[in-house]
């Protein structure tokens, strides 16, 4: 019976993973910043104040459009942060039989080939349906991929981690245009 | 990449210049049409004005000029080719049609700024549509569009393509309401096509190629700036796009672009002179294409591009690669990092090469340090923007008074500054106000509310005081941290011309605002948030309301009554009340939301349910 993981259990505000350093040196301030303005157009403008037994910077409230930083520049900061915590995302392209373009997705996003799949068919809005070791996949798509030896490879083959370190990029071909090994 | 300020009074196309009425001259039917063919002497006069009056470019000039007399209005509106509307409400489109008759290049803005900030609900206007439609009528001519903070559809760029066969230029700064399919119109239909820059605006992904869709051939292009589409283009058409495109001097590209694909387009553009990078990274894990990417020379490409002075972009950083651009940085005038977030360590041994720079944007990851090695370097910096990585409020922060100190004492020739930190004090702000004389634009944003001076406790007064009075260019002012009624006082008395001020919790009471509306003449655009100015505050404004391009408070102390009050006191005043959904009801007297400006054509005919006009 494994120990409760507590720290895996502990509710934080931060992303999953973030240390959040400058929030070490959030010891009280000589000014208490908080209490200074008492007058209602305060409390009209910040939302609920989460509980206080946090460090004073996490409770703060999460005030409308403060501080004056463009949403579009936050998406991409916010963005950033958990890739930097979790290494750099691994992007590969993806190709689509009859697509133009090609697109790009982040497989250390996924953590099972389900999950990739269900990702592929969104982005592409086809269906690509489950795998079955004998028959491959029962829709009109089979989702390939190029290894690192240049080997053309059906999506599910190999092992989740094995496909992960071997993966150069993906194409959705037509099932009929797949060779059976 | 500064910001576009207006002069103050030639904001709308017909209002007249400061403390008129607001009166427009109706064109009257030119005397010498089709009449007699001696040479009537005024008609002589207007053709010799006319001729002169098409070398007048300035603004404020031309809506002097048209002030003189019916004939000088008559010819001004006939030579006046680049239109200006400063607020899309101000005045309707077919006023402006029905004045001017030869217009080929129009700029139009929207939206208040707070809109960026999410203080604006969603729908609540500045649409495109009615003007796209008046000019497709009216200015068949017409070359240039530059559009802020609006909202465009694509069946408006549709419009755009169908309606002007020589249409050039397209700018479309802080828009939404588009997408990748606009956009493949556009680029199919206007076949003289030389600029087009997408510049923080929403487009949705539609996920239409619409780079394959520049038609065949040579282009005319000479800018292609689409950094913030949030889409994957077609690369292999880009590529052949920028091969046949001898023009192109700009080309600023998207994340999706990787370090390889920026490599075998700069290979193709050895022209270029802004160059937005995209990713700059190889967008695959280094383990798995070990070799590729790192075989391609970055640092010799970048070397053999004599022509770059703006560099931008680095969207997803791969540190490592970040030396490479160290050949590029003697000629850079123009550095933009806002988006990478790179170490005081990574970046050091990039900027102490930059000695041309004149513009520098950053995160705030360089942290002090960095900002010395700035000052170390780069003596010419004119503009500053310093953006935070990690937008909260902390104790702490990477940049600070020491960061803003070192600029001041190292860049004696900045005019313009933005400036995010958690922590500030008076003396590092006072220092700045003497060493940097030349300050046009000073934005401070500490980001922690209501903190005081750092080290003596004391507010911020003193410090945004020294700004107003010792940098007598200053016309925009935005101020934080912890401020009384004094600062405010400041700015009245010595800020005569300041015409921009942004106000976010800051101020005691309604004598904080009298003293700006009393004492800040020139005052153009008034932006307050959370403070505890109210009716008696804006009093004093009433005479100047007309002057102003617009105010906003949110979340103040403004009664309903007043703004009723004042809607029938100055009837060509829009005077607009809303809320954000959630603060419905809970203000009792106060409004949430007050945004006011002057407007020739009364109320908006598109004003959505929640926004009530009085």
């Amino acid at each position: 019976m494994d120990l409760i993981n507590f720290e895996a259990t502990e509710l934080r505000l931060g992303l999953p993973g973030s240390t959040d350093e400058w929030d070490k040196k959030s010891t009280a301030s000589p000014v208490n910043t908080n209490n200074k303005r008492s007058s209602s157009e305060m409390g009209s403008s910040v939302s609920d104040e989460t509980g206080s037994s946090r460090s004073p910077s996490l409770a703060k409230a999460q005030v409308v459009g403060w501080p004056p930083v463009r949403s579009y520049r936050k998406n991409i900061i916010q963005g950033k942060k958990s890739e930097s915590e979790s290494g750099s995302g691994m992007y590969v392209k993806v190709s689509m039989v009859g697509a133009p373009y090609l697109r790009k997705v982040d497989l250390k996003v996924y953590k099972s080939y389900d999950e990739l799949l269900k990702g592929l068919q969104d982005m592409f809005k086809c269906n690509i349906g489950l795998y079955s070791e004998k028959e491959g996949y029962k829709s009109e798509f089979a989702p390939t991929y190029e290894d690192k030896d240049g080997d053309w490879m059906l999506l599910g083959d190999v092992p989740w981690d094995m496909f992960l370190t071997s993966c150069r990029r993906l194409r959705i071909m037509k099932s009929c245009e797949v060779i059976e090994s | 990449m500064s910001d576009d300020t207006s002069p103050g009074c030639a904001t709308t196309a017909a209002a007249g210049s400061g403390g008129s009425s607001g009166k427009v001259r109706a064109p009257v039917s030119s005397s010498g049409d089709g009449g007699s063919f001696t040479a009537h002497p005024d008609q002589v006069l207007e053709n010799v004005i006319e001729n002169v009056l098409v070398f007048l470019t300035s603004r404020r000039d031309r809506s002097t000029v048209s002030l003189v007399c019916k004939s000088w209005y008559r010819a001004e509106a006939y030579t006046r080719s680049d239109l200006f509307i400063g607020n899309c409400y101000a005045i309707a489109p077919n006023r402006v049609t029905n004045r001017f008759k030869r217009i080929r290049s129009v700029s139009l803005k929207g939206k208040p700024r707070f809109a960026d900030f999410s203080l604006l609900p969603a729908d609540w206007g500045a649409y495109f549509t009615r003007w796209v439609h008046a000019m497709s009528l009216a200015y068949r001519a017409l070359e240039k569009i530059y559009l802020k903070r609006m909202s465009v559809t694509d069946d408006d760029l549709s419009v755009i393509a169908r309606s002007f066969p020589c249409f050039k230029e397209l700018v479309l700064v802080c828009c939404e309401g588009f997408g990748t399919s606009g956009l493949a119109v556009v680029v199919s239909e206007c076949r003289n096509l030389r600029v087009l820059e997408l510049i923080e605006d929403e487009v949705s992904d539609d996920e239409t190629d619409w780079i394959s869709c520049f038609p065949e051939g040579t282009t005319n292009l000479e800018s292609l700036c689409f950094d913030c589409v949030e889409a994957e283009v077609n690369f292999d058409a880009l590529e052949k796009l920028v091969a046949r495109s001898p023009m192109l001097k700009k080309l600023k590209l998207n994340m999706f672009v990787s370090i390889g694909e920026l490599y075998r387009l700069v290979v193709r553009a050895p022209q270029l002179t802004h160059l937005g990078t995209g990713a700059f990274n190889p967008l695959v894990e280094i383990g798995q294409q070990q070799g590729d990417n790192q075989e391609l020379d970055y640092t010799s490409l970048f070397a053999a591009c004599k022509s770059i002075v703006c560099l931008s972009g680095f969207r997803e950083i791969a540190p490592e690669y970040f030396p490479t651009i160290v050949p590029l940085c003697g000629n850079l005038t123009s550095l933009n990092l806002s988006y990478a977030n790179v170490n005081a360590e990574q970046f050091k041994p990039v900027i102490r090469h930059c000695h041309k720079l004149q513009v520098f944007w950053a995160m705030d990851s360089i942290c002090d340090e960095g900002l010395q090695a700035v000052a170390d370097t780069c003596k010419d910096l004119r503009e500053l923007r310093v953006f935070p990585v990690d937008p909260h409020e902390y104790d702490e922060g990477p940049v600070s008074e020491v960061g803003l100190l070192a600029i001041s004492l190292g860049c004696r020739k900045l005019q313009s500054i933005l400036y995010f930190c958690q922590q500030m004090t008076n003396a590092a702000v006072i220092a700045m106000s003497k060493n940097c004389p030349d300050l046009v634009v000073f934005r401070l944003c500490i980001i922690g509310r209501y903190r005081p001076d750092r080290v003596t406790g004391e507010p911020m007064d003193e410090g945004f005081g020294a700004i107003v009075k010792n940098c007598k260019k200053l016309t925009r002012l935005a101020v934080s941290g912890l401020l009384t009624d004094k600062a405010f006082s400041y700015i009245g008395q010595y800020g005569k011309l300041v015409r921009t001020l942004s106000v976010a919790f800051a101020g005691d009471s309604d004598a904080g605002l009298k003293s700006v509306l009393e004492g800040c003449t020139n005052l153009q655009k008034l932006e307050i948030r959370d403070s505890p100015f109210g009716d008696s505050g804006l009093q004093p404004g009433l005479h100047q309301f007309y002057n102003m391009r617009f105010v906003w408070m949110s979340s103040c102390r403004v009664t309903r009554q007043w703004c009723l009050e004042v809607a029938r006191r100055l009837p060509k005043l829009v005077v607009e009340v809303f809320s954000r959904d959630e603060e419905e009801g809970e203000r009792g007297d106060f409004v949430e939301t007050l945004y006011m400006y002057r407007s020739l054509d009364g109320p908006r005919p598109d004003a959505p349910q929640f926004v009530e006009i009085l």
